[in-house]
């Protein structure tokens, strides 16, 4: 019994270092801008800068985007299935998975010869089109991760008999969808969110082959003509994903379980 | 004409047909059971009313609105669920008041309907609490206050007690009942209990394999069993195989045992046997009265239940259940005494 604890401590130890070891090591030298002395000049030289400011605000905004159209498509979508057509689940989730098999290059060119400028429908023609195809762009890439946290919130509620005992007392689907299903599956829908966040925020094909100045092709372009700013903006980059899987957490602990008491 | 007719109602899910020709005619502000076990399609017939599911065919009225087509939204009946169904994110006034907002209902008027609603199920300080702060029977009661609350035509109740302990269920089948004849509201109650079907209801609808069996009063349910299975499933049923030795004036023997129906004739045509019933608790054991039919058994088995003395008696290849009261000076039965049951002939009931 001891024996075993030992290994996995062990276990463990060593794979704590493993994605800790780098990241110690990413944050050290990014504190090493001056030199002879640790500081976090590199920060404010990040900071500083016009095209941070310009990338991290499109793309949280682009995130924001994301996120409001991928849950009035998924949440619809995902209760729909769940309550009139359980038959068509299997399709649906093979259909929502598919962005985690395709490489985001080949969907990227696809877009690219759907919506081009000699196309039915030229939205790369103007930079407000081009910026809805790489929100919808973006909303396909976090579908699997937003149909999935929300058909979970959704098996945790019992959808058809609150669903049917509002349609008894006069709901109509919209009036069901807004007041009673999305307000009880709202942990869902913030993990949803969360994950799209942290995958827009630093996601770069897209943004690089759409040409347009996200945050990601900042990075990239940081990262190939400076030394001490891409370690700054990494370490960053980590900060806003780990924040966004604490809010996650704390977004499921408000998830209140429905009571079996049958006093 | 029925407050709420039910004609010739039926349902297919594929092949399976659930539900086959129901009738059933509810008086405005009757309480009627529907009463069987697991898959005879009582609910699926509470589901029609409702309009959560779509008759394959057949009509349903309500106040003489043909509403089969209609949407749950569109027909005016409140239901309860088993399951509570109380909406988790809502505390309980805004649960009641969630189908007045829908419909649009001024403030004020919503206001004053809540607090009706929390005096009327006896939880007035409990407007502020959620559903996951209140006990089953709590929510159960919040759910009957916010189905009822927009005054509906019919009220559906679906096993609403099967998720309850059996004390606060006994408590509650007692509210329920006392709420729907001071409100005067029709309603329809699916259970698979016979003890609340037979305790609340004005009639009882007895259902087996998606058929009618019988509708009746509850005493008429418990006492008069027109069919086997209403025989075997409401209350212990000794059944026994009869000869008819003259069908005319209703003269039958159980093995060899001459017995007399309290009314003839007996069978139809040439038929020369049938299967009687009779309670445990209408038979005795010992000295009959004049006019008794009286059977000679011999004793296989005594349990004392505390009131209640059970003796298992065998009369040739039949098994029969006593039940008789335990009263002071009884004598003390024991395995292997031969003794003699005796019963009314009006408490043999000949099955169908």
């Amino acid at each position: 019994m001891r024996e075993s604890r030992i290994g996995a401590w062990i276990a463990f130890g060593i794979g704590a270092l493993y994605f800790i070891l780098p990241l110690i090591a990413t944050f050290e030298f990014s504190l090493r801008m001056k030199r002879g002395e640790y500081s976090f000049e590199a920060y404010r030289v990040v900071f500083a800068d016009p095209r941070f400011q310009a990338s991290f605000s499109y793309s949280v905004g682009q995130a924001l985007a994301t996120i409001i159209v991928g849950i009035a498509l998924v949440v619809p979508t995902a209760y729909w299935v769940r309550l009139r057509a359980p038959q068509f689940r299997p399709i649906v989730e093979f259909i929502t998975l598919l962005p985690l098999v395709i490489p985001a290059i080949v969907i990227v060119f696809g877009y690219l010869r759907i919506f081009n400028s000699s196309s039915l429908i030229p939205l790369t023609d103007t930079n407000l089109g081009t910026d809805a195809l790489l929100m919808f762009g973006y909303v396909t890439l976090a579908l699997p991760y937003m149909y999935r946290a929300v058909d979970t919130g959704l098996q945790a509620i019992d959808v058809r008999t609150l669903t049917e005992s509002a349609e008894s007392l006069g709901a109509n689907a919209f009036t069901i969808l807004t007041r009673v299903i999305l307000p009880n599956i709202r942990p869902a829908l913030l993990s949803g969110a969360f994950l799209t966040f942290a995958i827009v925020i630093g996601e770069f094909t897209f943004a690089a082959l759409l040409n347009r100045p996200a945050f990601g092709p900042y990075l990239q372009l940081l990262g190939a003509n400076r030394a001490y700013e891409p370690s700054a903006l990494a370490i960053m980059a980590f900060l806003v994903t780990w924040a966004c899987m604490g809010l996650m957490q704390l977004a499921s602990r408000g998830l209140r379980l429905p009571a079996t008491d049958t006093r | 004409m029925a407050f709420l007719t039910l004609s010739a109602i039926a349902k297919r899910f594929g092949q399976n047909t659930v539900v086959h020709g129901f009738d059933l005619a509810v008086e405005r502000g009757e309480f009627i059971s529907l009463l069987g076990p697991s898959g005879c399609g009582k609910t699926t017939v509470l589901r029609m009313i409702a309009g959560f599911e779509t008759p394959s065919a057949g009509t349903i009225m309500i106040d003489g609105r043909d509403v089969t087509y209609k949407r749950p939204a569109e027909r005016n009946v409140g239901m309860v669920f088993q399951a509570y169904a109380l909406f988790p994110n809502m505390n309980v006034a805004d649960n009641i008041a969630f189908g007045m907002k829908v419909a649009k209902q001024p403030k004020a008027e919503i206001d004053r309907r809540v607090a009706e609603m929390l005096e009327l199920i006896s939880l007035p300080d409990l407007a502020a609490r959620y559903p996951y702060q209140l006990s089953g029977g709590q929510q159960q009661r919040v759910a009957l206050a916010r189905a009822l609350a927009v005054k509906p035509q019919v009220l559906l109740l679906d096993e609403p007690l099967s998720a309850l302990d059996a004390k606060i269920r006994v408590s509650l089948r007692e509210e329920i009942r006392a709420l729907q004849r001071e409100l005067g509201i029709t309603t329809i109650f699916v259970t698979h209990d016979q003890e609340e079907a037979l305790s609340m209801s004005d009639r009882v609808v007895v259902m087996h394999q998606g058929r009618v069996e019988q509708i009746g009063t509850p005493h008429a349910i418990y006492n008069t069993p027109k069919t086997r299975f209403v025989a075997s499933f409401v209350g212990t049923l000794n059944m026994l195989n009869a000869e008819i030795k003259d069908a005319a004036t209703g003269l039958i023997a159980v093995e060899g045992q001459s017995l007399r129906l309290a009314h003839g004739p007996v069978g139809t045509g040439s038929a020369t046997q049938c299967t009687v019933a009779l309670r445990p608790e209408a038979l005795g054991i010992g000295q009959a009265k004049p006019g008794d039919n009286v059977l000679s058994c011999i004793i296989d088995d005594v349990q004392f239940l505390g009131a209640i003395v059970r003796v298992k008696a065998r009369c040739g290849t039949h098994s029969l259940s006593v039940d008789t009261f335990n009263q002071a000076g009884q004598p003390r039965w024991a395995r292997g005494d031969k003794v003699e049951i005796h019963f009314a002939p009006e408490h043999l009931v000949v099955l169908d």
